[in-house]
């Protein structure tokens, strides 16, 4: 198994090669563009999103309201610009926590004891093998839905497959070459693994994560839309695709608006990741969210 | 081969049972008592009660467990506790639906992803190809319930096409026809993308491999080539993602159900959901998993006798 | 003397690519008569394989034959439609494939591909095919044959998997039997065993067999005659003693020196042969060799060395053939 070598010094190449391919500049583009909404989103948002103006309820574009109004009078531009910054926090905070937790639990399962890792190998296999959405909506369902609800299912979801990635990583490390001989010469566990298997296994592990993103960010969309993931008046673009889909007959700007950050930013993502592997590692074997 | 099914069967049933204590546990890992966990706050002492007595919260915690195993064994999934009918009821009565759905979309996918594949390895290498493997990755990457809301506002609200609610007409066939063509379209878009990419790459894998030089250096036909040497080998891993993307059409249904207000298992589910109808919940998400893991066991078995090689390794 | 049974006249080809037209192969002559073992050495990137593809008229799709034949018998393959080339292939040519894990159908047991690969004989009942498929792997050294035919090519050893290539080369009995670097992918004992094999078939065997390495050992072990390719050339040709001990071509002299078994003392590196292969597209206007020869003078830059005959079947194309050379 080949293993990406991840050092700072080669970042910018990297960039230099994503930016060369007209697919990973559309990527680079569409996800900076989007970052930069959701951090600048107080100075690009034109009025406060959850501030309510029922005088001027679902109006269509026009100067003042770019993208028209809700049921509620508020700014769907605003909105939709808050909302990106809903969906990347939750998105880049709950692969991220995932990859933590999946690293660790990957890197138990593959040096711990034999009898743990089976353990662990069928607990993985079992939630790998769940219908991710059926999990997500039981645990909303105990929990009720919410922002934090949202990103713990991500986590519960998510993990065993990172977890799963990681344990075949260190496996296949564990019995290679080099390790063996960092033994024989007597070098800790602790050495082993911060030295060896860490920076060879998160490579893929970025890889992997920058790949779900896309699909986190769908996920959020699609539970919010059904009422199931962040509260209103939180801006999202689930939610404002839900308030547009109720008013869609007389109001369809609210679907058409929301509906179009929501596609750019999984593509561009999903853009981006596709060619972050085939630079980074073009063998590794991706077994996503879905 | 036996062995092979055996162990992969059996493999099928430990999974199923982990997944059953989980949920069977994940109520009692939550603080507060387990009725008002899974009712929500605001039900009723009656409502409460009775929940009580049908999941038998009252007794001993073992006995509960074996009871809920003994239970779902027979078939058993618990009451519905708003209309007081049993959950597998419930649940066969739309089942179908989403059955049906969750075929029609990966149906016109699999033609259309073997056609958008077979162009492009034809175009190989040209602009052509490129473009299209550009569309195939932003199929994949657009979440299938915009796509449903797109295709509602345009082909069911501006043209009037389309029916925009429901699964059609009981027993009229072109009225339920009407009301699946949309749904499945917005399903089935993410596979077409899936599997283009996935015929791209694997019959530019056989263009190239050693043992089909091998059939024709030895003078065999062009149709036995294809039709034995070539064919057999491409099938495999169309049917090992066809199995896996069974659980991305579920996921999809949930949500494009929802926009077209399609009875279905996703209908069911997210009403349950909201109403915090905790039987409904877990009786559905026990039975899909079910059914879930009974097609990717099937499918490892049939890929397992199709491709010798996966059958040394259980989890191969 | 006998016809030739397998005959190569003059055969170019050159491959499209996008930096113009590679000359793969150029003026390629070559005969192969009954009862003859032939080999044909050369290092990669020398035109080996592309010739093994033209000999059985499997080219990949960028490439074209410019000129010459490739006869059977008198049949010129290149000259026949695709039906009718594909009777002669398995019937009266095979090749036995460099490795046979990938050269093996993975998901059809051996058995199953050895029955198919006689699907030109007509008339032939499935039982007998099936006989005669598991006498064949009998007959190249492989015990309990019968249970063989039901595995799959993943399931055996390395040394099995060889034989098996070769047993699926030789079920149709073909005129003319193609090894293709039959030992590359063996270590040394295999490799020893499979040697054997090879020139016990070529004793019982009534066609011709082409061995094609890069290894001069094994063309020393089994071959009469040579031909040495050199960027899609034939540089020299002749009897294996006389290819061995008077080589007439420089390329030969340095093949020769760098083969490990002719050392007599262990020497502190490895004896390579500087400089590289030259660029086909196009090929140089001189000797192809010129440029990594010690002996080269400026003609041999200037315009193709001629074949210069050395002795009875023995000729190579130079113009500084030891004894033989050319005047300016």
């Amino acid at each position: 198994m080949s293993c990406v070598d991840e050092s700072p010094a080669r970042a910018p190449g990297l960039i230099r090669k994503l930016a060369r391919d007209p697919v990973g500049l559309a990527g680079l583009i569409l996800v900076l563009g989007f970052l930069s909404m959701a951090v600048f989103a107080p100075y690009l948002a034109p009025y406060d999103p959850i501030k309510i103006d029922v005088l001027n309820k679902f109006q269509p574009p026009s100067p003042a309201h770019p993208a028209g109004t809700d049921q509620l009078g508020r700014d769907t531009l605003s909105r939709i610009i808050f909302g990106a910054r809903t969906a990347l926090t939750i998105a880049l905070v709950s692969t991220g926590l995932a990859g933590v937790f999946g690293l660790l639990l990957g890197m138990i399962a593959g040096f711990g004891p034999r009898l743990l890792d089976n353990f662990l190998v069928l607990v993985f296999d079992a939630f790998s093998s769940l219908p991710m959405i059926m999990f997500a909506l039981a645990v909303i369902t105990v929990l009720g839905p919410g922002t934090n609800t949202l990103i713990f299912v991500i986590l519960i979801v998510s993990i065993p497959g990172y977890a799963r990635l990681i344990r075949a990583q260190t496996l296949s490390l564990k019995n290679s070459d080099f390790i063996m001989a960092e033994r024989t010469m007597g070098a800790s566990h602790i050495r082993i693994i911060l030295w060896h298997v860490l920076p060879n296994v998160v490579g893929p592990l970025v890889i992997v994560l920058s790949m779900d993103i896309p699909v986190v960010i769908m996920l959020e969309a699609g539970l919010s839309y059904l009422n199931l993931g962040v509260r209103p008046p939180t801006p999202s673009w689930g939610n404002i695709l839900y308030d547009g889909y109720t008013s869609l007959r007389f109001a369809p700007t609210m679907v058409i608006v929301a509906g179009i950050p929501l596609v750019l930013s999984t593509i561009g993502f999903t853009f981006l990741g596709e060619r972050l592997r085939d630079a980074l590692d073009p063998k590794i074997q991706i077994r996503g969210l879905r | 081969m036996l062995n092979y099914t055996i162990k992969r069967i059996a493999l099928a049933f430990l999974i199923l049972i982990v997944v059953m204590l989980g949920m069977f546990g994940m109520v009692f890992l939550v603080p507060g008592d387990p009725a008002s966990v899974a009712l929500g706050p605001r039900a009723s002492p009656e409502l409460k009660a009775l929940l009580i007595e049908r999941m038998g919260l009252d007794q001993p915690l073992l006995t509960q467990i074996i009871k809920f195993f003994r239970n779902a064994a027979t078939g058993d999934l618990g009451i519905d506790v708003w209309s007081k009918r049993p959950v597998l009821d419930v649940i066969m009565e739309v089942f179908p639906n989403t059955l049906l759905l969750g075929l029609v979309s990966i149906g016109w996918a699999l033609i259309a992803g073997i056609g958008l594949g077979c162009v492009a390895v034809v175009y190989r290498g040209t602009y052509l190809d490129r473009v299209l493997g550009v569309l195939s990755v932003s199929m994949i990457a657009v979440p299938s319930f915009v796509i449903a809301l797109y295709s509602l506002l345009i082909f069911s609200v501006w043209l009037g096409w389309l029916p925009a609610i429901g699964s059609g007409e009981a027993g009229d066939f072109w009225s339920q026809l009407r009301a699946i063509i949309l749904p499945a379209f917005a399903i089935g878009i993410t596979w077409v993308g899936y599997l283009s990419r996935l015929v791209r790459a694997s019959m530019l894998e056989l263009i190239d491999a050693e043992h089909i030089r091998t059939a024709r250096a030895y003078g065999l036909p062009e149709r036995v080539v294809v039709l034995r040497y070539a064919l057999r080998v491409a099938i495999i891993p169309t049917i090992a993602i066809i199995a896996v993307g069974l659980g991305g059409i579920l996921s999809s249904a949930i949500f494009v159900e929802s926009v077209f207000s399609r009875p279905g298992i996703g209908t069911l589910m997210t009403s349950a959901v909201q109403k915090r109808n905790y039987p409904v919940v877990m009786g559905t998400v026990l039975f899909m998993t079910a059914f879930y893991l009974l097609v990717v066991t099937l499918a490892d078995i049939l890929i397992a006798r199709l491709d010798p090689r996966v059958r040394d390794v259980l989890r191969g | 003397m006998s016809t030739p049974l397998f005959e190569i006249d003059k055969l170019s080809l050159q491959y499209h690519t996008n930096g113009g037209a590679f000359h793969a192969l150029r003026d390629v002559s070559l005969t192969a008569r009954r009862g003859e073992v032939i080999g044909i050495v050369g290092e990669s990137g020398s035109g080996k394989s592309t010739l093994v593809s033209a000999m059985i008229g499997l080219l990949s799709a960028n490439a074209y034959i410019t000129n010459g034949s490739v006869k059977i018998n008198d049949t010129d393959l290149l000259t026949l439609s695709e039906r009718k080339r594909r009777r002669f292939r398995g019937h009266d040519i095979a090749v036995i494939f460099q490795d046979p894990m990938t050269a093996f159908n993975p998901v059809l047991p051996l058995g199953a591909q050895l029955i198919d690969f006689q699907f030109h004989r007509r008339g032939v009942s499935k039982r007998d095919k099936r006989q005669h498929a598991i006498d064949t792997l009998t007959h190249v050294g492989i015990a309990a044959a019968d249970k063989i035919m039901a595995k799959y090519v993943h399931e055996l050893s390395g040394g099995m998997r060889q034989r098996a290539a070769i047993a699926a080369a030789l079920v149709m009995t073909p005129d003319v039997l193609i090894a293709d670097e039959p030992t590359t992918a063996l270590d040394v004992t295999m490799e020893a065993q499979i040697i054997h094999l090879l020139r016990q078939l070529s004793h019982d065997h009534d066609g011709t067999i082409i061995v094609v390495t890069h290894h001069l050992g094994v063309i020393g072990e089994l071959c009469d005659r040579v031909y040495v390719m050199y960027a899609g050339q034939v540089v020299e040709e002749g009897p294996v003693d006389a290819i061995y001990h008077t080589p007439g071509h420089p390329y030969t002299t340095a093949l020769i020196d760098c083969d490990l078994v002719h050392l007599d003392e262990t020497p502190r590196t490895l004896p390579t042969i500087p400089g590289r292969v030259p660029d086909l597209a196009p090929p140089p206007a001189g000797c192809a060799f010129a440029n990594r020869c010690e002996k080269a003078q400026t003609r041999c830059f200037a315009s193709a060395p001629p074949r210069v005959q050395i002795a009875k079947e023995h000729a190579a194309w130079c113009f500084r053939v030891p004894g033989h050379e050319v005047a300016q």
